[in-house]
C-alpha cells in the first residue's frame, strides 16, 4: 500500500504523526503542570502524596511519548535530528536533565533511606515541571523563529552560536510559548484533578489556580501567535527548493490551508470551553473539562506543527544561512524505510486503543486519601 | 569540520557515551529478568490462589519499580546523544538506525509503560486475570524495547540490508527484514536479554540467601529460590548455545575483535583456546604485542569454535594488519589505500554533479561502489588504529564467560538444595549466593566491553569510525556534561542502594513498602 505513495507523500504523512505526537505530548506535559502546583495545592503531607500520587500515574506516559516523539523524529527525519539535537546542545542537554531526575523522583520521594529526602524529590519534580515545559515550548517556538546553522554540502551541520541553542530562550516570541505551554500545562493539570481527586479542600485551591494560570496563558499564547501572524516567514520555492523570506507567511498558510485554520480556531476554542466550563457551572462540568482542554490542546499545537512544515514552508529555519534550513523534502529519510515505517505506523490506533482502555480501567473512581493505603505509593 | 580531526572531543564523546551506556546497563538486566520471574511467580499466585504468591510478587515488584525508575532515567540520555554527541553518525546511518528506536518507541515503550501502571496501581482496581496480564506484558514491552535497540547495535557491528546513496551521503535502508533478522541481530538479542535473566536470578536467590542468613522469612526466601534457580537454569543453558553462536559471529564477521578476544597475534591452525592466562605488564609498549606471562590452553578449540573445523585458520592480530597472502587476508594499509580511493571518489562525484559532468560522475560512481567496503578506513592514518584495547577485551571475555560457568554452579547447587530441604544449613553457599549478586553485573558490564571495546575504532564496522561520527561541539562542552552526568548518576544510584537495602531490611510483609 504505502509503496505507492510518492515520496513527498510519505514525507508529509510522517511529518503528521511526528506532528500528532508533538501535540500529544503537549496534552501529557499536565503531569508537569501537575509537579509545579503540589506545594500550592496540598497543604498536608498527605495532599501531596494524592496529588503526586495521582499524576504519578501517568508520568510516564509523558516520558514514553517524548521518547518516541525524539525516536520518530530521527527515523523520519534524521537531518533534524543530527542537526537540533547535536546543535542545540545545552538546551537539549538541559530538558533531558530535567526529565531524568523526574524519571526516579516518583519511585524514590516517599521510600525511606533515599539519601536525599523527599523536599529535594519534590524539588527536582518542580524543576522538571518548570524547566521541561518553557524549555519545549521555546524550542518548537524555534521552528518559526529560526535557529543559527549551517550545513554543508556533506550534511555536517554546524552551530554558529556558542549559546548552543540557549539562545532561543532570549527571544521574547520562544519565550511566550514556552511560557504558554509552562501555565497551560498547570491549567490542563488543574482540570485533571477535578476528574480525578476527591478531596475538597485540594479541588477548591485548583478552580481557585485555574483561573490564575488559565490569565497568564492567553496572555503569553496570544503575544505569540500575534507575533507568529504578523512576522515575515521561511517560505520554499517548490520548484527550485530555494528558501526565502516572505511577509505574513504564516497567516498566510493559515489562510492558504483553511482545514489548518479551522483546527486552530477549533482548538482554542475547546480550549478556552475547558477553562470556561467549570469556571461557569463546577458540579455540571468539572470532570469533563480535562476532555475540552486536552482535546483542544492536541488540536491546537498539531495545527502549529502544520503551519510550521506545510504549504512550502521550512519547519527548521537557519537565520545563519538560509539555504540550510531544513524543510520536509530536504531532511526526511528514503523513500524505503518511510515506507517500512509507515506500516509500523499502522500499529499507533492499537496502542491508543489499549492506552485508553487502561486509563479507564485505572481511573473508574476519584482517588481519596484513604485510597493509598495498601497501594504502591509514590 | 575541524572537530573531525580533534581526538579529545572524540575521547570526550565516547567516554561520556560509555558513563551513559554502564550506568543503563547496571539496571537494565534485572528489569529485563526480574519482570519474567514477577510474571512467573504472579501466574502461581493466580492459579494456586495462594497469598503468599501475591505476598511474593509484590516484594520483587517493589524492587522491580525503584530499579526500572533508574533504567528509565538513563535510557532517554542514550537515546537522545546520538543526536546530541554523534551528529555526524545520526545523518550518515540514520536512515537505517533510526528505524528501529522509533519502532522501539511504538511498539515497546508503550506496552511498558501502559501496563507498568496496572502493575503497580491495579491491585484493587482490576481482575486477578487482567492484571496477571498485564504483569506478563510489561515483561514483553520491556524486552521488545531490548530487541529493537540490540537490533540497531547489531547493525553497527554488521551492518547489512542497506546501500550508500552519493547524492545524500548517507546510508539507507534496502532491506528491513535484513536488518531486523540478520543473524548477528538475532544472536545479539538472545545473548543480552539471558544475560540480563541470568543476572536477576542470580539476585533473586542472593537476597533470599541473605533472608535464610538471617532466619527471616524462611518460606518466602525458598520459594523464591525455587522459582529464580529453575529459570536461571534454563537460561543458562540457552545462553552458552548463544555465546558458542557469538564467537562464531565475530570470527567472521569482526576478526580483529575476535583476535584482541583471544590476544592471538600470529594466526594459526588447529588453533588452541586460552582458558586463563595472566598478560605482562608493558609488554606492548616494548614489542608491540601483549605478551603472555603464564596461560592455560585447549588445542583446537578456538579453530573449532570459530569455524566448526578443529584445522581451521584463525587469523591474528598481525595478519589482520599486515595482511596475509596465503590466507587471502588483505593488510589494512591496503584497505586505507581503498578507502582513501572511496572517500576522493564520493568528493569527485559531488563536484561532477555541480558541474553536470556525466562523464565524471560516472567513473567517480564506479569508483566509489568498487571500494565503498573501504569507506571508513579512509579515514584512518596506520594500521595500528584498528587494533582494539586487547587487554580490557582479553580479561573481560575471560571473566565473563567464567561467572557464567559459576552461575550454572550456583543453580544447579541451589536447586539441589533445595530439592534436599537443606539448604539453610550450608551457609558456606547462602555466603556465596549472596556475594554472587555483584559478580552478575561485573559479568554483565564485561560482556559489553568485549562488544564495545573489541569493535573500537568503529561505530559503523569498516564504514565509519569514531573520529568521524563525532557532533561539532566545543570539548568544554562535552566535558561539563561528562561530569554532571558522572555526578547525577553516581547520586542517584547511591540513593537507588540505600532505598533497595532498606526495601529488602523490610521485607515481604508488606508488599515491600513502610
Amino acid at each position: 500500500m504505502f509503496e505507492t505513495f510518492s515520496h513527498i507523500a510519505l514525507q508529509q504523512y510522517w511529518y503528521i504523526i511526528v506532528s500528532l505526537l508533538g501535540s500529544i505530548l503537549v496534552f501529557l506535559l499536565f503531569v508537569q503542570g501537575g509537579q509545579t502546583l503540589v506545594y500550592q495545592l496540598g497543604k498536608s503531607n498527605d495532599e501531596r502524596s494524592l496529588l503526586i500520587n495521582t499524576i504519578g500515574s501517568k508520568w510516564e506516559f509523558t516520558f514514553t511519548t517524548l521518547v518516541t516523539f525524539g525516536g520518530a523524529f530521527f527515523a523520519s527525519f534524521p537531518l533534524f535530528y543530527s542537526t537540533s539535537f547535536g546543535g542545540a546542545y545545552w538546551v537539549w542537554i538541559i530538558i533531558l536533565f530535567a526529565f531524568v531526575i523526574q524519571a526516579v523522583s516518583y519511585e524514590f520521594r516517599s521510600k525511606p533511606a533515599n539519601l536525599l529526602g523527599t523536599r529535594v524529590f519534590d524539588g527536582f519534580l518542580f524543576v522538571n515541571g518548570l524547566l521541561g515545559t518553557v524549555l519545549l515550548g521555546a524550542a518548537v517556538s524555534t521552528f518559526f523563529t529560526g535557529s543559527s546553522f549551517v550545513i554543508d554540502a556533506d550534511r555536517h551541520s554546524s552551530w554558529t552560536l556558542a549559546t548552543r541553542g540557549l539562545e532561543a530562550a532570549l527571544n521574547i516570541q520562544n519565550l511566550s510559548l514556552g511560557l504558554a505551554v509552562f501555565f497551560l500545562s498547570r491549567v490542563l493539570a488543574c482540570l485533571y484533578f477535578f476528574k480525578t481527586i476527591s478531596n475538597d479542600a485540594i479541588i477548591l485551591k485548583a478552580r481557585k489556580h485555574l483561573l490564575y494560570n488559565a490569565i497568564p496563558f492567553l496572555v503569553f499564547f496570544l503575544l505569540f501567535t500575534g507575533m507568529l501572524m504578523l512576522k515575515d516567514g521561511f517560505a520554499v520555492n517548490g520548484s527550485t527548493g530555494e528558501v526565502y523570506m516572505q511577509p505574513y507567511k504564516y497567516f498566510r498558510n493559515l489562510v492558504e490551508m483553511p482545514v489548518v485554520a479551522i483546527l486552530f480556531l477549533g482548538g482554542v476554542i475547546s480550549v478556552l470551553a475547558g477553562i470556561a466550563l467549570p469556571v461557569l457551572s463546577f458540579s455540571k462540568n468539572g470532570d469533563k473539562a480535562i476532555w475540552f482542554g486536552g482535546l483542544g490542546t492536541v488540536i491546537t499545537v498539531f495545527s502549529i506543527f502544520l503551519l510550521a512544515g506545510f504549504n512550502n514552508t521550512a519547519y527548521y529555519p537557519s537565520v545563519a544561512d538560509l539555504q540550510s534550513s531544513l524543510t520536509i523534502s530536504n531532511s526526511s529519510s528514503s523513500h524505503y524505510t518511510l515506507t517500512a515505517m509507515s506500516y509500523v505506523s499502522l500499529l499507533v490506533p492499537f496502542v491508543l486503543a489499549y492506552i485508553v482502555f487502561v486509563w479507564r480501567a485505572l481511573s473508574k473512581k476519584k482517588t481519596d486519601i484513604k485510597d493509598l493505603a495498601g497501594e504502591h505509593v509514590y | 569540520m575541524t572537530h573531525l580531526n580533534d581526538p579529545s572531543l572524540v575521547d570526550w564523546s565516547r567516554a561520556q557515551f560509555a558513563l551513559t551506556a554502564i550506568y543503563h546497563w547496571l539496571f537494565v538486566p534485572l528489569t529485563l529478568g526480574l519482570s519474567f520471574i514477577i510474571a512467573f511467580m504472579e501466574t502461581l499466585y493466580v492459579k494456586t490462589g495462594k497469598e503468599e504468591w501475591k505476598r511474593i510478587t509484590k516484594f520483587w515488584m517493589t524492587l522491580f519499580g525503584i530499579n526500572f525508575a533508574i533504567g528509565v532515567a538513563t535510557g532517554i540520555i542514550l537515546e537522545f546523544e546520538f543526536g546530541t554527541n554523534w551528529s555526524n553518525y545520526s545523518w550518515f546511518v540514520g536512515d537505517i538506525f533510526g528505524a528501529p528506536l522509533a519502532v522501539e518507541g511504538i511498539m515497546a515503550f508503550f506496552i511498558e509503560s501502559t501496563f507498568i501502571a496496572v502493575m503497580f496501581f491495579g491491585w484493587n482496581k482490576v481482575s486477578k486475570k487482567f492484571h496477571l496480564v498485564s504483569t506478563w506484558l510489561t515483561a514483553i514491552g520491556a524486552n521488545l524495547s531490548a530487541l529493537w535497540i540490540l537490533v540497531a547495535n547489531s547493525w553497527m557491528q554488521y551492518p547489512v540490508g542497506m546501500h550508500f546513496n552519493p547524492d545524500t551521503v548517507r546510508n539507507e535502508m534496502t532491506n528491513f527484514w535484513e536488518v531486523l533478522f540478520s543473524p548477528v541481530a538475532i544472536n545479539k538479542f538472545m545473548h543480552t536479554v539471558l544475560s540480563g535473566y541470568i543476572l536477576a536470578a542470580v539476585f533473586v536467590i542472593g537476597i533470599s540467601s541473605w533472608y535464610l542468613l538471617k532466619n527471616r522469612e524462611v518460606r518466602f526466601a525458598k520459594l523464591s529460590i525455587v522459582v529464580a534457580a529453575v529459570f536461571g537454569m534454563v537460561m543458562s543453558v540457552l545462553i552458552i548455545l548463544t555465546g558458542d553462536q557469538s564467537a562464531r559471529l565475530m570470527a567472521n564477521h569482526q576478526p580483529m575483535k575476535f583476535a584482541a578476544m583471544e590476544n592471538l597475534y600470529d594466526g594459526q591452525t588447529k588453533a588452541p583456546l586460552v582458558v586463563f592466562g595472566l598478560l605482562k605488564t608493558n609488554s606492548e609498549e616494548k614489542t608491540g604485542k601483549e605478551e603472555f606471562l603464564m596461560k592455560f590452553e585447549i588445542p583446537n578449540v578456538l579453530s573449532s569454535m570459530a569455524f566448526l573445523d578443529k584445522n581451521a585458520y584463525v587469523p591474528g592480530i598481525k595478519d589482520l594488519t599486515q595482511g596475509n597472502p596465503e590466507y587471502k587476508i588483505m593488510s589494512v594499509d591496503e584497505k586505507i589505500a581503498k578507502g582513501k580511493v572511496a572517500v576522493q571518489a564520493l568528493k569527485d562525484y559531488s563536484n561532477a554533479k555541480k558541474a553536470n559532468d556525466s562523464g565524471a560522475l560516472s567513473t567517480s560512481l564506479n569508483l566509489l561502489n568498487e571500494n565503498y567496503k573501504y569507506f571508513g578506513y579512509g579515514y584512518l592514518t596506520d594500521a595500528g588504529q584498528t587494533v582494539p584495547p586487547v587487554k580490557l577485551t582479553f580479561y573481560s571475555f575471560r571473566i565473563m564467560v567464567g561467572l557464567g560457568f559459576w552461575f550454572v554452579i550456583l543453580f544447579i547447587i541451589a536447586l539441589t538444595l533445595i530439592l534436599k530441604n537443606r539448604i539453610e544449613k550450608k551457609r558456606w553457599f547462602l555466603w556465596a549466593a549472596l556475594i554472587s549478586i555483584p559478580l552478575a553485573y561485573l559479568a554483565s558490564q564485561v560482556g559489553w566491553i568485549v562488544t564495545e571495546v573489541g569493535r573500537q575504532p568503529w561505530v559503523i564496522q569498516d564504514l565509519m569510525p569514531s573520529i568521524t561520527a563525532v557532533s561539532d561541539i566545543n570539548v568544554g562542552s562535552v566535558k561539563i556534561t561528562f561530569v554532571l552526568f558522572a555526578v547525577a548518576f553516581t547520586i542517584l544510584l547511591i540513593a537507588e542502594i540505600k532505598i533497595m537495602l532498606k526495601q529488602i531490611k523490610i521485607g515481604p510483609k508488606d508488599g515491600g513498602n513502610e
